[in-house]
């Protein structure tokens, strides 16, 4: 299992970036994408969009499964992954690089605090 | 498996049962110990089943071009045998078995009074007086009681469910794979005819030409005991030619594409046969069966409902159970669906008020609370080229 010791890891499998300015980049992590299997389909919110954190902000589809995406922390959406409308596959292939799927203006910086190391995200999985 | 993963709407029924009883014992086949650590597995209808092995797409794709290997041995199995047993069966099932030979198999239903579907099966005829039914692995219970409730004269009703396993073996290299391990002519065995005691490299079955792929193919059935010795021999055997093990996944999509119904999804209790187009297997003019009245009503004047194909316009993938519309009227709900791996396209099978079931007809798929344009096409989304 691939996991970058520079991400923030959620509960619900996302990852998290900072990037500088209050912004961070999320995808979901190399676990997640594994479980799902061959990924088909995601739905992202548009740029401008306002999310909340802990709440659904979006879906990806594997060939029999339907997950919800939930925001690691509340925010305006500024980037989306459009690459991921023809190539949903990448977020099997690279979850943490072409699988991206959102960059997210932070309203509450602290919600990272919230947030998982690599290790401690890592034990979680294995707990499960 | 993690609880952020939601339980997929293709196993959805089992995943409800299972959160409700959680650790009800899950039933294991003989393979599971051959397969435990290489596949990914999940409960499906009580049963402990892979559900993929390498990866739905590249095992889909194998069944597709080459073969793939499945363990069916969940599916269950009657003997049913006796002087009365043929009167039985025909009492049971809408489709005429007293067309069947010895060596022959049929595709057939058992339905309630009102038409709705007990479950679809085959039928086997061993011998004369010696049938063998193959049931849906979640409705093995249900379908003995039934099968027992309605038996008469001199017959005997025996689930051989437990002392049977089924591998099924699907592809256009099935039969090419499968020769190697024996003697047998395999390519006299034609479509839904099949052979017994056939000798699998010292392992003797019943090799039937039947599937649930849409491609060629065998099911095998044999002695539970000996099922992990075949299932090396076969990928062994298929290993140049690139034959893999499959799990459920696959054996759903490709099932899915070429529309074959599936028990829970396309039929239920509530869902007669002509509902689900498969009129093909019943036979009104047979005679006396349960359910004949209003099925042959329906077959005569249309069914109210019916089973169609759906492609998506808008970007989304339909899904079992989302609500299907013609403008502000719900008209009927998917039954199954997801990005067929053959074509790439969002396709879903939709079950229909008949006047909505044209093809060409724009209608719109509700998709966790938003309407997305789709239109009625034709089915099979897939068809296998003939020889």
């Amino acid at each position: 299992m691939n996991l970058p010791e520079e991400l923030k890891y959620s509960e619900e499998h996302e990852w998290v970036k900072e990037e500088g300015g209050n912004k961070v980049r999320i995808g979901i992590t190399d676990f997640a994408q594994s479980e799902l299997g061959d990924i088909v389909f995601v739905e992202l919110p548009e740029v401008g969009d306002e999310l909340e954190a802990d709440s659904p902000f979006g879906s990806v589809e594997s060939v029999k499964t339907v997950s919800e995406l939930y925001a690691p922390v509340s925010g305006k959406v500024v980037e989306v992954n459009e690459d991921l409308e023809d190539s949903p596959e990448n977020v099997n292939e690279s979850p943490y690089s072409d699988g991206w799927m959102i960059v997210v203006e932070m309203s509450n910086p602290s919600d990272l605090e919230k947030l998982m190391d690599a290790s401690k995200y890592k034990e979680m999985v294995s707990a499960d | 498996m993690a609880a952020w993963l939601k339980p997929c709407p293709l196993w959805q029924t089992e995943w409800e049962i299972m959160e409700v009883e959680i650790v009800a014992e899950l039933k294991q086949t003989p393979l599971y110990p051959v397969y435990k650590d290489e596949a990914k597995l999940v409960p499906f209808a009580g049963w402990e089943m892979p559900v993929q092995f390498s990866g739905i797409k590249v095992e889909h794709e194998a069944v597709r071009t080459r073969a793939g290997l499945f363990d069916v041995s969940h599916m269950g199995e009657a003997e049913i045998t006796g002087p009365d047993a043929l009167a039985l069966i025909q009492k049971l099932t809408t489709n005429d078995a007293s067309k069947l030979e010895v060596g022959q198999a049929q595709y057939t239903l058992m339905c309630y009074p009102d038409g709705g579907t007990v479950d679809d099966l085959l039928v086997y005829k061993k011998a004369e007086d010696v049938y063998l039914l193959v049931l849906n692995a979640a409705n093995i219970d249900k379908d003995v009681e039934w099968i027992e409730k309605h038996a008469a004269g001199e017959v005997t009703v025996r689930n051989v469910s437990d002392e049977t396993a089924q591998l099924a073996l699907q592809g256009p290299l099935a039969e090419q794979v499968l020769q190697r391990l024996t003697e047998t002519d395999l390519s006299a065995i034609k479509p839904f005819r099949f052979l017994q005691d056939v000798d699998l490299d010292g392992v003797r079955g019943m090799v039937s030409r039947t599937g649930y792929t849409g491609e060629d193919g065998f099911e095998i059935y044999l002695p539970a005991e000996q099922a992990a010795d075949l299932w090396k021999k076969i990928l062994a055997a298929g290993k140049e030619e690139g034959v893999i093990p499959c799990g459920l996944g696959a054996r759903d999509t490709l099932r899915f594409e070429a529309r074959l119904a599936l028990y829970g999804n396309e039929l239920s209790a509530s869902v007669t046969p002509l509902e689900a187009g498969l009129g093909f297997a019943v036979k009104p003019e047979k005679g006396e069966f349960i359910g004949r009245d209003v099925l042959a009503r329906q077959k005569e004047e249309g069914a109210p409902r019916k089973l169609v194909g759906l492609e998506m316009i808008g970007r989304g993938i339909p899904r079992s159970r989302y609500p299907v519309f013609a403008g502000e009227e719900e008209i009927g709900e998917v039954t199954s669906g997801t990005q067929s791996p053959t074509l790439k396209k969002n396709v879903g099978l939709a079950l229909v008020k008949r006047e909505f079931s044209e093809i060409g007809t724009q209608v719109e798929v509700g998709i966790r609370g938003k309407r997305v344009a789709a239109q009625v096409v034709k089915t099979p989304f897939y068809k296998r080229s003939k020889k």
